[in-house]
């Protein structure tokens, strides 16, 4: 009997394994390479002598079709900003309260059914949820007395549907990973479910909740489709020095949806394809550090 | 104290009672009120999308300046977009799932993979776009193709693969792996064998979502080589070349609903002359984009349902 693998089986063993690991750090290759990739299409005007970024950063002034053109990208990061800070502050309550109600109040039978819809929700496309925003919601927002469909509040209650379902599935998760034993110390206490939700559950899963909302937020930052569609695109400043300080119902642009408008216009290799690159490596990073914070955030619950 | 009193509930303890009571109402009417809400706009989509959804809209060809006929050049760019990322995805993400479950040690490149990992998934999808574009289209030289955007998209949907594969692959119980060792097999026939086998059906849930996730995307295709549209003769077949732009259903989505208008006249077939479209053919034209959002959804949400029922049905059938 032969208890030696062939030398040609041992080999392509040994060849598969390698393919593995050479598969496993893509994740890491692909991370780089994007990041690497996206800067050096962007690196030739941001090394110019007629750019600066702060510039880019401060000023309000965005026309980069016009000769000279001016490439001032505050006005569509603070239309960024608007609409997510907007979508959360809708979107955040309502996750939480669905998420404590998955987890806690309802029975086996409903919890599995309301699971299901939720991840069928998280799968609608993002351009089915613009389109919904363009065509449904803008046109009520209208005959709610709008001027314009089309707005921050349009893009925001579309952005808050959108990130509903991933608010609630890591909530529940987070709820679901405070330990049985504080359930149980509690209920001994003889106190009521919303009690312990309140005072034990709550506090107890605060840092998976704090995840939650924060990978909701970087959803809500990066997403391309809805807020291009149901925004308007228009590169208005919604703040504003006095009362109400935010004007909800002006249109809006924001980073993701410029590139993703402008893109198909630029001249490859010109300048305001670049200044596109640029704004992709600025949106690159903010979302890179709301992920990492967030990846931290449960690290630190997994931890205790 | 007399016995009645002692079992009557406190007014503290009936306030108690009714606050709960309250809470789970409203706590509901939440959790009610985003799923109605949802369920709304998907009623109307598909109330509005009623003239063009027959069966006629999904094999044939747009004609009249896209105002009529149907979306199959967009199913089939779909189609294309699905396979051909699925086909670097799947074996990629799954290879990288089997490395994290079953080689990696806990060290600090196992966590920096961790850290692509979870990164990949939340880089923004325009983001990922520029990267197609800089990485594919231009450096690759691939050219604006379809060749170019299913590659942008396996890079994304990725993350799937890789997440679920490494589920599928933890669920199955370390004995297993024991006892395939201990009768002196390798680590690899070991995969092969016994670890593979028990978690194929969990490995794919994660690539039929995968599928679901290439389908719905947009933005990564938009600038990577999605066309607006291409115009085919009667009768012609609908095909493409690797290298050729191409229609897919969510591009359509966008470019019917955005840059679109329905034209108002159309030329007569015979004559050449330019007549009003009649109202029927007013109708449908503005029924299409509709139509084809239902589409979209359809294909997305009967994918992950499948997935959904397959992973059900694993956990009640499970063997071990």
């Amino acid at each position: 009997m032969q208890l030696q693998r062939s030398k040609w089986k041992a080999f392509s063993e040994g060849l598969i394994e390698w393919t593995i690991r050479v598969s496993g750090i893509s994740a890491v290759v692909f991370v780089f390479a994007i990041f690497i990739f996206v800067f050096w299409e962007g690196k030739g005007l941001l090394f110019s002598d007629d750019f600066s970024i702060s510039e880019l950063l401060t000023s309000e002034k965005w026309d980069p079709t016009h000769t000279p053109p001016s490439y001032g990208a505050a006005r569509i990061i603070l239309g960024t900003f608007s609409v997510a800070l907007v979508a959360m502050i809708i979107t955040v309550p309502f996750s939480l309260g669905g998420a404590v109600f998955i987890s806690e109040f309802c029975g086996p039978r409903l919890k599995e059914i309301l699971k299901v819809v939720i991840e069928l929700l998280a799968a609608i496309p993002s351009v089915v949820w613009g389109f919904i925003g363009l065509k449904i919601t803008s046109v009520y927002m209208k005959e709610l007395g709008a001027d314009a469909g089309v707005s921050l509040l349009n893009g925001a209650i579309i952005l808050a549907l959108m990130s509903m379902p991933i608010i609630v599935s890591i909530s529940e998760d987070a709820l679901n990973a405070v330990p049985d034993s504080y359930r149980e110390a509690a209920i001994g206490l003889g106190v009521t479910k919303w009690q312990m939700v309140y005072r034990v559950l709550l506090p107890g899963a605060k840092n998976g909740l704090l995840a939650a909302v924060l990978l909701g937020m970087g959803r809500v930052v990066g997403e391309t489709m809805a807020v291009l569609m149901a925004t308007g695109n228009a590169d208005n400043n919604p703040f504003s020095s006095d009362a109400p300080f935010l004007d909800l119902l002006v249109s809006v642009k924001t980073m993701t949806a410029t590139i993703a408008k402008e893109m198909g216009d630029t001249v490859n290799g010109g300048d305001h394809y670049q200044v596109l690159f640029l704004l992709g490596v600025l949106l690159f990073s903010i979302t890179f550090i709301v992920n990492l914070t967030a990846h931290l955030v449960i690290h630190g619950v997994k931890r205790k | 104290m007399n016995d009645s009193q002692r079992f009557t509930k406190t007014t503290f303890t009936q306030k108690k009672e009714s606050r709960e009571k309250w809470v789970k109402v409203l706590l509901f009417m939440v959790t009610l009120m985003m799923a109605l809400a949802v369920i709304l706009l998907v009623s109307f989509l598909v109330h509005k999308a009623l003239p063009v959804l027959s069966l006629n809209f999904f094999p044939d060809i747009p004609r009249d300046l896209m105002s009529a006929g149907g979306i199959w050049p967009a199913i089939l760019g779909t189609i294309y977009l699905v396979v051909l990322s699925l086909m670097v995805a799947a074996p990629v993400g799954v290879m990288a799932g089997i490395y994290l479950n079953e080689y990696a040690k806990d060290n600090w490149l196992t966590r920096l993979i961790n850290l692509a990992v979870i990164n990949l998934a939340g880089v923004p999808s325009i983001v990922h776009a520029l990267f197609g574009l800089g990485a594919f289209v231009m450096f690759a030289g691939l050219g604006e193709s379809v060749i170019a955007a299913s590659l942008t998209l396996a890079v994304m949907t990725m993350p799937v693969v890789i997440t679920s594969t490494r589920e599928a692959l933890s669920a199955v119980p370390m004995s297993f792996r024991e006892a395939s060792w201990n009768l002196g097999v390798s680590r690899w026939q070991t995969i092969r064998g016994v670890v593979l086998p028990n978690s194929i059906s969990g490995i794919l849930t994660g690539v039929i979502l995968e599928v679901s996730r290439a389908a719905g995307e947009t933005a990564p295709i938009m600038i990577t080589g999605a066309a607006a549209s291409i115009t085919f003769r009667q009768g012609e077949t609908v095909y493409y070349l690797l290298g050729e732009k191409f229609m897919a259903l969510s591009y359509h989505l966008y470019y019917t609903s955005m840059g679109w208008k329905v034209p108002d006249k159309l030329p007569n077939p015979e004559t050449g002359e330019m007549v009003p479209m009649t109202q029927a053919a007013l109708e449908y034209a503005q029924a299409i984009p509709y139509g084809t959002a239902v589409v979209l959804l359809g294909v997305v949400l009967l994918f992950n349902s499948v997935s959904i029922a397959f992973r059900y049905y694993l956990r009640t059938h499970r063997k071990w």
